[in-house]
């Protein structure tokens, strides 16, 4: 006999209301269950970041978590960055800083940088190895992380320089 | 040839430019062409939105998915499995075992007598042998039910014996991996045997002999492996979604294993999250897939999951070379005797076989330097171990780690700069191309302008400062060199070298434009990850003269592209961008001679540029390529009969490859205390020819690197004594993060290849090639006042520890 829930919560702003099974992890909810497939497994067992999420603000491993325990919550995933055609800074600067080769892990980095800046006061700005660090949670196999670090840096400096995100 | 404008000037052999990001700046200005632009990548829009389209992501309705039955035993015989209980849980299928799906399997051959093949069972039937081996599948509604049912499959083993290594394999009284094979090897090859060897080396002046040994390794792609297979009755076709590098070899190996014509199998690569060699053999597993959702005419999709892909896929790159290298007084090379083991594991990889390693390593040991006698024995041992794949550098990470050692060591014995003796025994300007002892012939490149401009960016960056302070600080710190040369981008005049009975090699091209005037360009390369629909536009932009933006790739489709090889070996930019740039030059030729028919001139006098036709000295005399598209599709009776009815041609290359090649230096330091290596400064001075994208050039080679640091410093797949692997999660298997990485400065010098229809060469390895070597110099500099140096990898903490201790004990 299967564990059913019913829950309910919001996904980058839309209300959802699904029943899910106890064992499902947030992961496999958003991707299969509400087609949000551009949050990625690469690990499973929340080493590699690649399906970071942000559950009310704060960065999640969503291989981590089960999908009844967002119940509730406001989730948000790469899917929700971008205004229609226009990426987001951090997007833009992921492209002009060549952050990203085969885009596996990207979205997890995304949402990884998304919550750190956001959330960093607009004192001063991060230095390269506070960003290195950050950028440390997460694995990449294909761009050695640097231009992941510049993309950070370049849109924590121009995000301070317009007064705040 | 036509070569676009340009190219020819201020580019020649050497000429040393400033980094990537300055370069392509200058370089938009003065050439105004996409070629050698830092254009942003077409792919990124819809990766940075999370709208990829990779494997994993597709679903159909009525899907199945499906989980595998995998051998907990190194070895084992296995008499009954039985699959009825799982049958009974809940939502499952089907569950086939190698019996039930008729005994398919894959087969890699090489046409030579010292090769012996080893069938892979997509399923293993009576043996496994290696923890994680197949034995059933059981086919689901969901995953977690899949999973849960291939848990009560009941299989009756028999532990065996456990070959676990090299010297376990070939001990008088080592089980035999397969039946009759001697000593477990599977490949055995004697080349370049110079009979005057003896004699020079009873001679010499200087012999250097050592023991150089590399671990195993996994490639990581992010993503796993994953595919999803299904029937369709419409087109008779089986198509095969799978996150692969090479699309028309997996069509080839599900026909053959299963029997079927190659037209009725269709093979897809949708978005690829990273390869790295992993995903250029076929895996059992695929084809299983595929075996099932024929039998069962529903959908089937398998997603790997990360301890599957550790245990089960394939590693690549573990070797033992014992070596003697002797010199003459000045340190210059008389000869060269090597023995190379690689540790193959179980089976042979489709389609390249598990000689892949030796013969990389045995064809190309010299590499850089002139080394006048040469003798390579190279072999294949078979392991209770999982399979090997061509993982990223296939042998050169260790040849070139084993020649740079060399070096070093012989400069300590004779007191002497080791990159003076570098520049004393390299192939130098002026003497390109120089064919080889191992009878390569090497064509031009700019080895010793790569070591002389790195020295000289270490000097004026303060490296040796640098050093000396961490070194006053009571810290350990070394500087290392690695230099080195790689052939990419070879075809069929190489490839059918190694005799495979599949050989692959050439690429072909086709290019299209449609009557609105954009552009479609179907290749047989697959890129995932490189940046192909973005340099590919560049490079067909550019012989159009048509924006890149109004070009599209396609790629990774069987039904699509005519037959082709993937991608691997660094060849995508120079055979597939090759033939994309001969089948763009025909549709330029068609798009000149339709605009001299509207303009009433001459076709040698029209120029494509820009989005339009012009003719020469007439300024006025112009039509938009839009237009002329238009005119040969909607008004094509208007023309003279060769020139209607569309813009398409098809064009193929097959070139004999061309040699990148690269000088690297890092500083490193090292923590006495804990052992504990860090990298503080990196340079790679790297020559890939023409640099079509300088953005994707340097992303490339800072990867790389990355992933030789990696191997260098931090990755190793662990069996225990039994065959056990014991690095099955990333808490075991160490890829570096951000924090064990530091900058990497990338600076190009630029010498075209002639056997390369764009001049660029290859670079797709390149940067994994150099890191290991220059990593463990540095690391044996910083340490080579307590031990002779290590000549392993990975260095860990440990070993450092070790040293120091001995040390320590020897001075007390």
């Amino acid at each position: 006999m299967r564990d059913m829930h019913q829950i309910r919560l919001r996904v980058n702003g839309r209300e959802h209301e699904l029943t899910v099974e106890a064992r499902r992890t947030l992961a496999d909810m958003l991707r299969h269950d509400l087609g949000y497939t551009g949050t990625h497994l690469g690990c499973e067992h929340g080493i590699c970041g690649a399906c970071t999420v942000l559950l009310d603000g704060s960065p999640v491993r969503a291989c981590l978590m089960f999908g009844v325990q967002a119940d509730g919550t406001e989730v948000s995933t790469v899917e929700g960055l971008a205004a229609g055609d226009e990426l987001s800074d951090l997007q833009q600067a992921f492209s002009d800083h060549h952050a990203l080769q085969c885009g596996f892990c990207t979205p997890g980095f995304l949402m990884l940088a998304e919550a750190y800046l956001a959330e960093r006061d607009s004192g001063d700005g991060p230095t390269e190895a506070e960003v290195r660090e950050l950028v440390a949670s997460n694995l990449c196999r294909c761009t050695g992380y640097q231009g992941i670090v510049e993309a950070v840096l370049a849109t924590a400096r121009s995000r301070r320089r317009a007064g705040g995100p | 040839m036509t070569r676009p404008a340009g190219q020819a000037q201020g580019h020649g052999a050497g000429a040393a430019v400033a980094d990537g990001r300055r370069e392509q700046g200058e370089r938009e200005g003065q050439r105004g062409r996409w070629v050698g632009a830092a254009m942003a990548r077409k792919e990124d829009p819809r990766m940075l939105r999370g709208s990829g389209r990779f494997t994993g992501d597709l679903a159909r309705t009525g899907m199945l998915h499906a989980a595998f039955v995998r051998s907990p035993f190194a070895a084992a015989a296995v008499s009954a499995i039985g699959t009825s209980p799982a049958l009974r849980a809940p939502g499952v299928a089907a569950a086939f075992t190698a019996a039930d799906l008729g005994h398919p399997y894959l087969l890699a051959t090489l046409e030579r007598d010292e090769f012996v093949p080893t069938q892979m069972p997509l399923l293993a039937g009576d043996q496994v042998r290696f923890a994680g081996e197949p034995v059933a599948v059981v086919l689901a509604d969901d995953a977690y039910q899949a999973e849960d049912a291939a848990e009560l499959v009941e299989v009756d083993w028999a532990q065996l014996t456990a070959v676990t290594g090299l010297a376990a394999a070939r001990g008088a009284a080592a089980r035999q991996v397969h039946e009759g094979l001697a000593g477990n090897c599977l490949v055995d090859l004697l080349m370049f045997d110079d009979e005057r060897l003896g004699e020079i080396f009873a001679g010499a002046p200087l012999v250097v002999e050592g023991e150089f040994t590399s671990a195993r390794l996994a490639a990581l792609p992010l993503e796993g492996r994953a595919c999803l297979a299904e029937w369709d009755d419409r087109d008779g076709q089986l198509v095969l979604n799978v996150s692969t590098q090479v699309p028309h070899q997996v069509r080839s190996a599900v026909a053959q294993a299963l029997q079927l014509p190659e037209r009725a199998v269709r093979v897809i690569a949708p978005d690829v999250g990273g390869g790295f060699g992993l995903k250029c053999v076929v895996g059992r597993e695929e084809v299983t897939v595929a075996a099932a959702a024929l039998r069962l005419r529903r959908p089937v999709r398998w997603i790997e999951d990360r301890q599957e892909n550790l245990a089960a896929s394939f590693h690549g790159h573990e070797q033992r070379y014992r070596v003697r290298a002797a010199f003459d007084s000045r340190g210059r090379f008389l000869a060269l005797d090597a023995d190379i083991e690689c540790d193959v594991g179980a089976y042979s990889a489709y389609p390249f076989t598990c000689a892949v390693e030796p013969l990389m390593a045995a064809g190309e040991l010299p590499g850089v330097y002139k080394v006048p006698a040469y003798r390579a024995r190279g072999r294949a041992i078979a392991t209770n171990k999982a399979p090997t794949a061509p993982y990223r550098g296939v042998s050169r990470p260790q040849l070139v780690l084993v020649m740079e050692r060399l070096i070093e060591k012989a400069a300590r014995a004779l007191h002497t700069d080791p990159l003076e003796l570098r520049r004393l025994n390299m192939i130098g300007p002026g003497e390109f191309p120089y064919t080889g002892v191992n009878g390569i012939t090497y064509d031009e490149g700019s080895y010793r302008e790569s070591l002389d401009l790195a020295e000289r960016r270490v000097a004026d960056g303060g490296w040796p400062a640098e050093r000396d302070g961490l070194r006053a600080a009571g810290l350990l710190a070394g500087i290392g060199y690695a230099c080195f040369s790689e052939r990419t981008g070879y075809g069929t005049p190489t490839m059918s070298q190694r005799r495979m009975r599949m050989t692959p090699g050439y690429d072909t091209a086709q290019v299209r434009m449609d009557p609105t005037g954009e552009v479609i360009v179907t290749t047989g390369t697959c890129g995932h990850g490189q940046g192909h629909e973005t340099t590919f536009a560049q490079i067909v932009a550019d012989r159009l003269g048509v924006h890149p933006e109004r070009i599209r790739l396609r790629q990774g489709d069987t039904d699509l592209a005519a037959y082709g090889w993937g991608t691997f070996a660094s060849r995508s930019i120079v055979i597939g961008g090759g033939a994309a740039a001969r089948a763009a030059d025909q549709v330029a030729g068609q798009l000149r001679e339709v605009a001299a028919c509207l303009l009433e001139a001459r076709a040698a006098d029209v120029e494509l540029s820009d989005g339009s036709a012009r003719i020469r000295g007439d300024s006025r005399a112009t039509v938009p390529i839009s237009e002329l598209a238009r005119v040969v599709y909607f008004q094509t009776h208007t023309l003279p009969e060769p020139l209607r009815y569309g813009l398409e041609a098809r064009a193929s290359f097959d070139p004999p490859g061309t040699f990148s090649n690269a000088c690297h230096a890092t500083l490193v330091m090292i923590d006495p205390g804990t052992g504990a290596i860090r990298l503080r400064r990196y340079l790679v001075v790297e020559d890939c020819g023409v640099v079509i994208n300088p953005l994707i050039v340097d992303g490339q080679v800072r990867g790389g690197v990355t992933q030789g640091v990696a191997a260098a410093l931090l990755e190793r797949i662990c069996y225990d004594d039994e065959g056990q692997p014991v690095s099955t999660t990333l808490m075991d298997y160490l890829p570096p993060t951000a924090a064990e990485m530091c900058p990497v400065d990338v600076v190009h010098l630029e010498t075209p290849s002639r056997f390369s229809d764009t001049g660029a060469k290859g670079m797709g390895e390149g940067g994994t090639i150099g890191a290991p070597a220059a990593v463990l110099n540095a690391v044996n500099d910083a340490l080579s006042a307590v031990t002779a140096g290590f000549d392993h990898i990975p260095v860990l903490p440990e070993d450092v520890s070790s040293a120091l201790a001995r040390a320590g004990e020897g001075a007390a």
